[in-house]
């Protein structure tokens, strides 16, 4: 410990932890420690580049889902996502990091994304995979979000949670319409889950004692619960999911424990995680080089609206001087 | 919305714009969030897409961010001080009217 951590706490420093206490908020014009500023840039970027990077797996999907309402659904919620992205952001910049630079550190590569979005989707099951376990798992994760301490996350979160079991719920419906049909549409949903499984699973991030932030986010009370208890959470909720469903998810070690009153579950790919999260995923160079393309590309219609906005100030000030 | 006075919203491709939205008549328009857009034109059109996908609002206000006027942080205690310790401001404060109907 330094000194200055160990001298007595500041005015500052006692209003804040007080904030902490009291379960009530942190504002953006509060003062807030350092690191609590640069955690929460950190994890509220990475989640708006998430979501940002998350419209690509089913993006992909659009053109080819099997009819036009599922066009349509698909297409409803891939632009839901990019809002998500969008309202993270803003929360973000409250903080003092502009957008600008928050989509730089993204293009660049400097930023982490959430792994689930560098796996590919083969299947038009996956479309189902994805809504069910991966909007799923988000879910379980984002809920107690909500109570984040800093006010402006909680409440883009609140907006965002509203959002997300629409998602989740065409997922399922589109596995369940699959499981309902041919033997090849349902071998086609079973092989999807299998994909999804563990990946979905592995969203919670590292096991509690490999998770060294968790603790103080914790403390700050930007977290609610820990990665182990929210995964635990959310294994709960899907194994009743899948057998309304008619699939068997891919664990053989995964039974219901009496003592606990839990599901237990086998072990997970860590290695497999930290590989994806190095970069060495199916699609992290895709990913990145689709949503460069399209920055880029769309680098002219941003320069085209901003002429335009300044054009029509210029010529509004011309008009208020003829007039004065 | 930006901490008003923040770096943030300053020197970006779009400036930052605070909406609000009135969610049906009758109704104040209530902060929903911010966007960024050009002009004031598109940031009405940004903020339909973004914050009424689906049906939240009959009317929508932009405001670019950076002029709102906030009250000074700092001085919150005193600023407010003014609205303390003046309970007779509130009719629970007056009880010798309890059970008279219609007070
Ligand atoms: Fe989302
Ligand atoms: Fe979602």
């Amino acid at each position: 410990m330094t000194t200055a951590e160990a001298s007595a706490p500041t005015p500052e420093e006692l209003e804040f932890q007080r904030l902490i206490d009291e379960d009530s908020r942190v504002e953006p014009t509060d003062w807030m420690p350092d690191a609590y500023r640069k955690t929460l840039v950190r994890q509220i970027s990475q989640h708006a580049h998430s979501e940002i990077i998350g419209m690509q797996p089913e993006g992909n999907w659009i053109t080819r889902a099997p009819s036009l309402k599922r066009k349509a659904i698909l297409m409803a919620k891939v632009q839901d996502e990019a809002g998500h992205g969008l309202y993270l952001y803003s929360a973000a910049q409250t903080l003092g990091t502009t957008r600008d630079t928050m989509y730089e550190q993204l293009l660049s590569g400097a930023a982490k994304y959430s792994s689930i979005f560098n796996y590919t989707t083969p299947t038009w099951a996956d479309m189902g995979s994805i809504g069910w376990l991966v909007d799923g798992a988000a879910i379980c994760n984002q809920v107690p979000l909500c109570r984040a301490s800093y006010g402006p996350y909680g409440r883009a979160m609140v907006r965002i949670c509203k959002e997300e079991s629409f998602h989740q719920r065409q997922g399922f419906e589109i596995l369940l319409t699959l499981m309902r049909g041919s033997d090849e549409q349902r071998r086609m949903a079973q092989e999807s889950v299998n994909r999804w499984y563990a990946p979905a699973l592995m969203m919670f991030g590292p096991p509690d004692g490999e998770s060294p932030n968790s603790q103080r986010s914790m403390a700050w009370k930007i977290k609610r619960f820990s990665n182990d208890d929210l995964r635990q959470r959310f294994v709960d909720m899907i194994v009743p999911q899948a057998e309304v469903l008619g699939v068997t998810l891919p664990d053989p070690d995964l039974k219901w424990n009496e003592e606990r009153g839990h599901y237990d579950f086998g072990e997970l790919d860590w290695d497999e995680f930290s590989e994806v999260l190095a970069g060495r995923g199916q699609a992290n160079t895709i990913r990145l080089a689709n949503r460069r393309e399209a920055h880029e590309e769309g680098a002219w219609v941003r320069e085209a609206a901003r002429a335009y906005a300044a054009r029509v100030d210029a010529d509004c000030s011309a008009l208020l001087e003829k007039v004065a | 919305m930006a901490a008003p006075g923040s770096e943030a919203g300053k020197h970006e491709t779009w400036p930052l714009w605070e909406v609000f939205i009135r969610s049906s008549r009758g109704l104040s328009h209530v902060h929903a969030g911010s966007l960024h857009a050009p002009d004031a034109v598109m940031a009405v059109r940004n903020a339909r897409d973004l914050y009424t996908r689906r049906g939240e609002g009959v009317s929508i206000w932009v405001v670019p961010s950076e002029q709102i006027t906030t009250s000074d942080v700092d001085a919150r205690g005193g600023f407010f001080e003014s609205a303390e310790g003046k309970e007779f401001r509130h009719a629970t404060y007056y009880t010798a009217s309890e059970e008279v109907p219609h007070l």
